[in-house]
């Protein structure tokens, strides 16, 4: 169980192309993450859609081989 | 989703106003950001229902597909999901958390 912080970078990327991404490994264990992600298709949307748009960007592997990733989203 | 796990899930948001679904119980949460949630509704003094999904897998598994939403813990104010605990954290510092459970 654990993603690198490239692959959550790139997966976020694919999905959101003009997402800036600050991504940092909180225990250096590559399983426990917090990321800043600034973009303009959170712009209007509620934070539980802002989230939910990362989670699906990450194909159903939060949760699964990603146990932890804080979010922080902010309207570009 | 199994008819029988929607109605069980159903039934928890409904009987409690306020419901966290969490790892662990509000006395011993068994993960960080459970016992995140936990502390901000132990701190703002309102009485809420902490459900351990680690004592039933069924509800664990069924209530990531219930709120779409692929992380434990999970806030339901009045049968309406909440968030997680980023967001959870975010309302309660904004001040819109408080709101939604009327303690102003």
């Amino acid at each position: 169980m654990s993603l690198k912080l490239e692959e959550i970078e790139s997966l976020i990327k694919k999905a959101i192309p003009d997402a800036e991404i600050q991504i940092e490994d909180l225990a250096g264990d590559e399983n426990h993450y917090s990321a800043t992600i600034k973009s303009k298709v959170f712009t209007g949307k509620s934070k539980i859609e802002q989230h939910k748009l990362i989670y699906k960007a990450l194909g159903g592997k939060m949760g699964n081989e990603l146990h932890a990733l804080a979010l922080n989203t902010i309207e570009g | 989703m199994n008819e029988t796990i929607k109605k069980k899930i159903d039934d928890l948001i409904e009987t409690n106003e306020i419901c966290l679904f969490m790892k662990g119980t509000p006395e011993v949460p068994q993960c960080g950001f459970s016992l995140a949630v936990s502390n901000v509704l132990k701190h703002l003094k309102v009485d809420f229902k902490g459900i351990n999904v680690l004592e039933d897998n069924e509800i664990r598994e069924g209530i990531k597909e219930y709120s779409d939403w692929p992380t434990i813990p999970q806030l339901y104010v009045k049968k309406k999901f909440v968030g997680g605990c980023d967001i959870v954290k975010e309302m309660f510092e904004k001040g819109e958390l408080q709101k939604i459970l009327n303690t102003n």
